[in-house]
């Protein structure tokens, strides 16, 4: 019987182990700013889903749009109804992989740069993007940033006439995010 | 190692095969992201918190305050002397103010018989879809007018409360599509005095309104008011719009056509004289300017 209880917990161990490859979160941070000559618009996310395979290095991303929050509660109507138009493309979502994964080990306490490559899709478009971000590993879990800019014109996201010219074309993204092992939520 | 033993062993290494599964099952990261709210409420059933007279189910966000212009010029069939009616306007400047996500406050005044008035309009119901399912949203809209118009007759004893009229509305909207959103409002308007005895001083009304969007900018509203009440039926018209939302980038206007020269609900649905057939129609706008006292927690922190 004693032998049986000791497979039962390597089993367990084992089992235990292949989820903690896997870090998630369901409040990561991520905002936006463009400042514009005539409105300067920024937005507040902190229901971000996101996870992360640190095995195969792959991300992902789940943003409900909805949830962005704008200072002005008539420009985030607008930003839902008829910008994002967010009944119809209730989400962005960002898939991706670490290219440089071999530089980082997420077994060790540390602050790593990396490059990420994946499909970013906004209002229904998907493009390929690639770019910078930083995790840091310790024994919270794991925290990943990263500042990028989108092009508005990418996504099919239309300007009225009236205001074409005094918002920005680009945006800032910040991503924040803590990720926790998978089961330890 | 007996039998009984093995038979555990065997369910264990069962169990411990569904368990591994399970987690294999997850291969795609984004299934672990399937995360959508329980309940989804709907949002901007109408652009602003006036189909284009009347109250829509829209109150102003919580810690906005809403400053309102309103203009009913006057009668376009008067001519050219008249400017189409531009010559002369009636008149409301307001203040909306949201408390909380569903209550709000207002007061403003009116210069149809120079009348204040203050205001309460509170969320019900909220359509939602989900978890929780609801085809409508009900609002209640409530106001008191103060009309402070000298007494016409000074000999008799005036008191305040002659003053004083009543509107207390249902707003019952379902936004169908995002093109469509339809209300229903019923209205119960009390006066303390009227002009004779054979006047209503309670008048029961059915507003019907509805916005249709054109694009996701520009939208067209219908609004029409029956008058219930005989006397009143037979005395005055049933209020009638037909307005166009105009969204600028960060504004609303409201431009409209109307039959009512009176802006506050007593006013336009109880005591409406211009008939559309005839030519009585007055040219109007709304146009308000929201001012954030206080801000959404995720804005406190960094400004």
């Amino acid at each position: 019987m004693k032998k049986l209880t000791l497979v039962f917990i390597t089993m367990f161990a084992i089992a235990s182990m292949a989820t903690a490859q896997k870090y998630v979160t369901k409040n990561g941070k991520i905002s936006f700013y463009s400042d514009g000559p005539l409105e300067k618009i920024e937005a507040h996310n902190s229901q971000v889903n996101s996870a992360i395979n640190t095995e195969t290095g792959q991300l992902a991303f789940k943003v409900l749009m909805k949830s962005f929050i704008f200072e002005k509660a008539l420009m985030q109507e607008h930003f839902n109804e008829n910008y994002v138009e967010s009944d119809k493309f209730p989400n962005a979502t960002f898939r991706g992989k670490i290219t440089n994964a071999q530089k980082i080990d997420f077994t060790v306490n540390g602050s790593y740069e990396a490059d990420i490559e994946g499909e970013l899709t906004i209002h229904g478009i998907t493009q390929k993007v690639s770019e910078k971000g930083t995790f840091t590993v310790s024994n919270d879990g794991i925290k990943g940033d990263s500042k990028f800019f989108v092009k508005i014109a990418d996504y099919d996201i239309s300007i009225p006439g009236a205001v074409t010219g005094k918002i920005a074309e680009e945006i800032e993204i910040t991503v924040n995010v803590m990720l926790k092992p998978l089961g330890a939520l | 190692m007996n039998t009984k033993q093995l038979i555990k062993l065997c369910w264990l290494t069962v169990c411990f095969i569904a368990i591994t599964s399970v987690t294999n099952a997850q291969d795609d990261l984004m299934d672990l992201l399937n995360d959508e709210p329980a309940t989804t409420y709907t949002y901007s059933t109408f652009k602003t918190t006036r189909i284009s007279l009347g109250q829509s189910v829209e109150n102003p966000a919580n810690g906005n305050l809403v400053f309102d212009i309103q203009h009913h010029f006057g009668r376009i069939n008067e001519g050219a002397y008249e400017f189409f009616g531009l010559d002369q306007a009636t008149l409301r400047l307001g203040l909306q103010y949201g408390i909380t996500d569903w209550l709000s406050v207002g007061i403003g005044r009116s210069s149809f018989e120079k009348t204040y008035d203050g205001s309460v309009k509170a969320k019900i119901l909220r359509q939602s879809k989900g978890e929780i399912n609801m085809p409508v949203s009900i609002s209640y809209f409530g106001n008191i007018g103060i009309n402070t118009l000298k007494f016409d007759d000074t000999l008799r004893t005036n008191y305040f409360s002659s003053r004083l009229s009543f509107t207390n509305q249902l707003l019952i909207a379902r936004k169908f599509s995002n093109a469509v959103s339809l209300q229903l409002t019923p209205t119960f308007i009390h006066r303390n005095l009227v002009e004779r005895e054979i006047d209503d001083n309670d008048v029961w009304a059915l507003g019907a309104g509805g916005r249709f969007k054109l694009s996701n900018r520009v939208s067209l509203n219908l609004e029409y008011y029956y008058i219930l009440s005989k006397q009143t039926s037979k005395d005055f018209q049933d209020s009638f719009t037909i307005g166009f939302d105009i969204e600028t980038g960060g504004h609303v206007f409201q431009l409209f056509l109307t039959n009512s020269r009176g802006i506050i609900e007593q006013h336009f649905i109880a005591r409406t004289t211009g008939d559309w057939l005839k030519g009585d129609i007055h040219f109007g706008f709304n146009i308000s300017r929201t001012f954030v006292l206080i801000k959404p927690k995720e804005f406190r922190d960094n400004n």
